[in-house]
């Protein structure tokens, strides 16, 4: 019975919004962010007390004051390491963390990637606008090398990381790929997060309107899009253009771009998506694809697998040497072999 | 002849014994497994583990000399000695770090076998001190044990490594039998801890019997020792390390409050046994997170708290640095969580297996911003327990992190502890906020506490964070009458904490001339000479800090009553400039900084010394 109550809870993203104000820029990536995840949540299974967002600083961690859901806003970088120890102490809740890439990348670089190695159950939104926003534009880690911004403005001489890269390299579990403009498949990625058991990533391209206007405009408008971004989809063939007339080959370890109206190509020769893939070569070659001129950006889940999560092996542990020594109590604690008695 | 080698059995009050080798020589395990079998047979202790941070330095050298101190007796002790009565020196580097210690007319026993020209070139001495009659002060037993303990083990099969490791059991044979101790408790120790390795188990068994056995055939002692089991309280007793009562300390805590344990740490010297002694705890439900940094740490250690675990953090002053922007975190959003510091010599790594307090400003005023957080300080190992659940109390109950400094001295040190049972040690309430109607995050109750919601509770959902927050409602508030009122109200909500702590306690005349004032590890030390001082017939009282932050609310009028206030600290004097600054008042103070803990005599001079001359009055 009480499943058929739980059942019966169906919410809509109205649900999902809170009381407060939206304090974000007129027309910045954010509000889509927000709109699509509100949109998404009633279909994640998930009772909203349940779920908590955990947000460091920056722009987009704002984010949790505006879900109806339980929320903490905690300090520059730490959100994965408060988030990591609540889910450790409390492995029923979902808890999600809304970053962007300087709160992530820099100042939280070593906890995301201890997040991702641990493969602690949290769902990392990433919104990457490769610019500090609230800091009222110096250059990120995940600038291009040369960008001019008020902290170099001659230029910029570090190179940025690739956070898709970033994260298989510190062997998240699921790695992917959206961004702001495109609200289905915005929505699609965060229900897989919301699925997936184990470090959930997603690189979130968002567009600051106000320090880094069209960083992404040539994957988001329209006239560029199709020609511009490969969808990822599992065990489809890498197809790609207005007119699915492109595809993708392996070339040794280097991706190419095939026409398949040519009459040489067909799609039989594109490469085959498995998101699965128990190696991570692939899903590191679709990481880096656009180190290549002339490449498509991949959007879409790059990789999925499944492995115990640092919380589950937790509970495992507790369990089972509870189960071989029982359940301590202060008598045992302190009464142990190594005492004696003063009469 | 058999009168001559019969021994004379000699009882002592109180002895003082100091094992010093080489860092790999196993000097720490000796030392704890004779302070482990001298508190089973009765005695009152106190121990000294002085080890450098080196874990191998190389073999000879000065800088790897690893030493372990006990003063064991059969009255109360309240110190690990001031001078040993005996120094056991397993190699000359040893000797030479260590002689200057020993007292005049003290036995020393050297082993021999190390004393070869290298060793000495190394420990630059130009003569085997030894044989060349410079230390006709002490009583110098020289004992080749190294090649006693090969021959003991000549047919055991093991390499010659392996044996010569064993030779700090052959030592721990010899002291056992000149201080009339029994080698069950080792020896089942060793069964315990090498059971799996039997060659090992054998060997170390074998070996400490030799040691044994010489002492008793050798013509080498004339004179056994034994020393009656102190008067100690009627009860349970086991020794006990100021780090691992801690670890109890918040098992119990969790126990008591029924919430489960977590802590969030990063290994660091002096404070990782609490890691390791809590990360055995399974099956109490603790949870230990070893996090990848110092903010990790504590920041999961929030996350915890704001789940609903108590919740601590474990670490060392270069780690109380890093963590401090977490800590204000916890200020602002009105969680509760325990951070714990065993301070060590600082600044920066400083010495980091040396004991200092210099750390109490960080405590009371290192964050950015107004940030109150009640600092409380330990005063001996077993005391951590009880201030472990203290802390745990105060933070529970107050919805606010608190500090909890110990020390390097107190954390390694250890004393017989008479174990509380459990209906002995009060429940620590805890209450979740789940009533949907009468809500708001930062509405407070009486003791100004804001409800602590677990998420999962259905219909609260809200949002906490670091911006300042709004007066009840707890949305972000950038008004400035708002942030004057919320700055005071956290500060008046710690300050509060005065009123439901213990006064602080006046030993002896309770008022006078002089006040002994101290906080933390120098509890002992001062203890011991204040005693001394009125056994001389001098009046002088004393009280000890348990509460830092806020004071107790008598401190200010309990410092009124002595014309003299001294303070001996192991810093530059800061909790004599607290005291300065809150109460208008001028303490004498007295400070060290050594790495070293203080010895009672330097504080029993010095307190004759401000008593008026050596004379006293």
């Amino acid at each position: 019975m009480a499943n058929n109550i739980d059942a019966q809870i169906k919410y809509t993203a109205k649900d999902f919004t809170s009381n407060q104000d939206v304090r974000w820029c007129p027309g910045c990536g954010d509000y889509s962010i927000l709109a699509q995840v509100q949109r998404s949540f009633p279909d994640i299974g998930k009772k909203k007390e349940e779920i908590v967002f955990i947000s460091g600083i920056g722009c987009s961690s704002r984010f949790p004051y505006y879900m109806d859901t339980y929320g903490f806003h905690s300090i520059h970088g730490r959100a994965a390491a408060i988030a990591s120890g609540l889910k450790i102490a409390r492995p029923e809740l979902s808890v999600w963390v809304a970053t962007g890439d300087g709160d992530l990348m820099s100042i939280g670089g070593n906890h995301f990637i201890h997040t991702c190695r641990k493969n602690i159950d949290l769902k990392i939104l990433m919104f990457n606008n490769r610019i500090y926003g609230l800091t009222k534009g110096q250059y990120s880690p995940t600038s291009e090398k040369g960008k001019v911004t008020k902290s170099t403005p001659y230029g910029s001489v570090d190179y940025p990381f690739n956070p898709l890269s970033l994260a298989l390299g510190a062997e998240a579990s699921f790695v992917a790929r959206t961004l702001d403009r495109d609200p289905k498949h915005l929505q699609e990625m965060v229900k897989r997060a919301a699925e997936h058991k184990g470090t959930a990533f997603i690189e979130i391209y968002q567009n600051c309107n106000i320090f880094n206007d069209g960083a992404f405009s040539i994957l988001t408008e329209k006239e560029t899009k199709a020609d511009n971004v490969l969808v990822l989809e599992h065990g489809k063939p890498m197809v790609y253009g207005k007119e699915n007339d492109k595809g993708i080959k392996l070339n040794g370890f280097t991706p190419v771009v095939i026409d398949l109206k040519d009459g040489k190509n067909s799609i039989n020769d594109c490469l085959v998506h498995d998101e699965k893939d128990p190696d991570a070569i692939r899903a590191f070659i679709l990481a880096h694809m656009t180190d290549h001129a002339g490449m498509p950006t991949p959007i879409g889940v790059v990789r999925q697998i499944f492995k115990e999560t640092y919380d589950e092996g937790v509970e495992r542990q507790i369990k089972h040497i509870t189960e071989k020594k029982g359940e301590g109590t202060i008598e045992n604690l302190l009464f142990t072999e190594n005492t004696w008695e003063v009469n | 002849m058999a009168q001559e080698t019969e021994k004379e059995i000699l009882d002592l009050s109180d002895v003082t014994i100091r094992f010093a080798g080489d860092s790999g020589d196993g000097m720490q395990l000796t030392g704890s497994q004779f302070s482990d079998t001298t508190a089973l047979v009765g005695n009152d202790l106190g121990t000294l583990p002085d080890y450098p941070a080196e874990i191998r330095a190389p073999a000879g050298t000065l800088y790897g000399v690893s030493g372990f101190q006990l003063h064991f007796s059969s009255s109360d002790v309240h110190t690990p000695g001031d001078t040993p009565d005996v120094l056991i020196a397993m190699n000359p580097a040893a000797l030479k770090i260590n002689l200057k210690d020993l007292k005049e007319g003290g036995m020393l026993i050297a082993n021999s076998d190390s004393f070869d020209a290298k060793n000495l070139k190394m420990a630059g001495y130009n003569n085997n001190p030894l044989e060349d009659g410079s230390l006709s002060r002490y009583k110098l037993v020289s004992i080749p044990i190294t090649s006693l303990t090969s021959n003991a083990l000549k047919d055991s099969g093991l390499s010659i490594k392996e044996i010569t490791r064993s030779k700090n059991f052959f030592t721990l044979g010899i002291t056992y039998w000149l201080f009339n101790r029994p080698i069950e408790p080792t020896l089942n120790w060793i069964e315990s801890k090498f059971g799996k390795n039997k060659a090992i188990a054998d060997a170390n068994t074998t070996v400490l019997k030799a040691g044994y056995y010489f002492g008793e055939n050798t013509e080498l002692f004339t004179t056994r020792y034994t020393v009656e089991p102190a008067q100690l309280q009627k009860g349970v007793y086991r020794n006990i390390s100021g780090n691992e009562a801690i670890a109890l300390g918040f098992v119990t805590a969790s126990k008591k409050s029924g919430l489960p344990l977590f802590l969030g740490s990063y290994p660091i010297t002096p404070a990782s046994d609490i890691l390791h002694f809590l990360s055995g705890f399974k099956n109490y439900g603790v949870k230990t997170f070893q996090a990848e940094d110092e903010i990790a740490g504590i920041a999961s250690a929030i996350g915890a708290s704001y789940g609903g675990a108590l919740a601590i953090t474990t670490t060392s002053g270069p780690g109380m640095a890093l963590k401090t922007e977490a800590m204000g975190l916890a200020v602002m959003t009105e969680l509760p969580l325990v951070i714990i510091n065993i301070q060590r010599g600082g600044p920066s790594t400083g010495l980091p297996t040396k004991t200092e307090q210099a750390d109490l400003f960080q405590a009371i005023y290192g964050r950015n911003g107004e940030s109150p957080i009640p600092v409380l300080a330990t005063s001996t190992p077993s005391d951590c327990f009880n201030m472990s659940l203290e802390a745990a109390r105060i933070a529970l109950k107050y919805m606010t992190p608190v500090i909890l400094l110990s020390d390097g001295y107190i954390a390694n040190g250890t004393e017989p502890w008479k174990l509380p049972h459990e209906n002995e040690i009060p429940e620590i309430p805890v209450h979740f906020w789940t009533d949907k109607e009468n809500f708001a995050p930062y509405k407070r109750d009486e003791n100004l506490s804001r409800p602590w919601v677990k998420p999962g509770t259905p219909g609260l959902e809200h949002r906490i964070g670091g911006l300042e927050k709004a007066h009840i409602t707890g949305n972000v508030s950038y008004d400035p009458d708002n942030h004057d009122f919320m700055v005071r109200m956290r500060a008046n909500k710690i300050k509060n904490i005065e009123n439901d702590i213990p006064d602080l306690e006046v030993k002896y005349e309770q008022e006078g001339d002089l006040l002994v004032l101290g906080w933390g590890g120098t509890y002992g030390a001062i203890t011991e000479a204040v005693i001394k001082v009125r056994a001389q017939g001098k009046k002088v009282s004393q009280a000890h800090l348990k509460y830092l932050f806020p004071f107790s609310k008598n401190t200010g009028e309990v410092l009124k009553r002595f014309k003299k206030i001294f303070i001996p600290e192991i810093n530059l004097g800061q909790l004599t400039t607290i005291i300065r600054s809150e109460f208008l008042i001028a303490p004498i103070s007295f400070t060290k900084i050594k790495g070293l803990p203080f010895k009672s005599s330097e504080i029993q001079n010095k307190i004759l010394e401000v008593l008026g001359g050596s004379n006293g009055k």
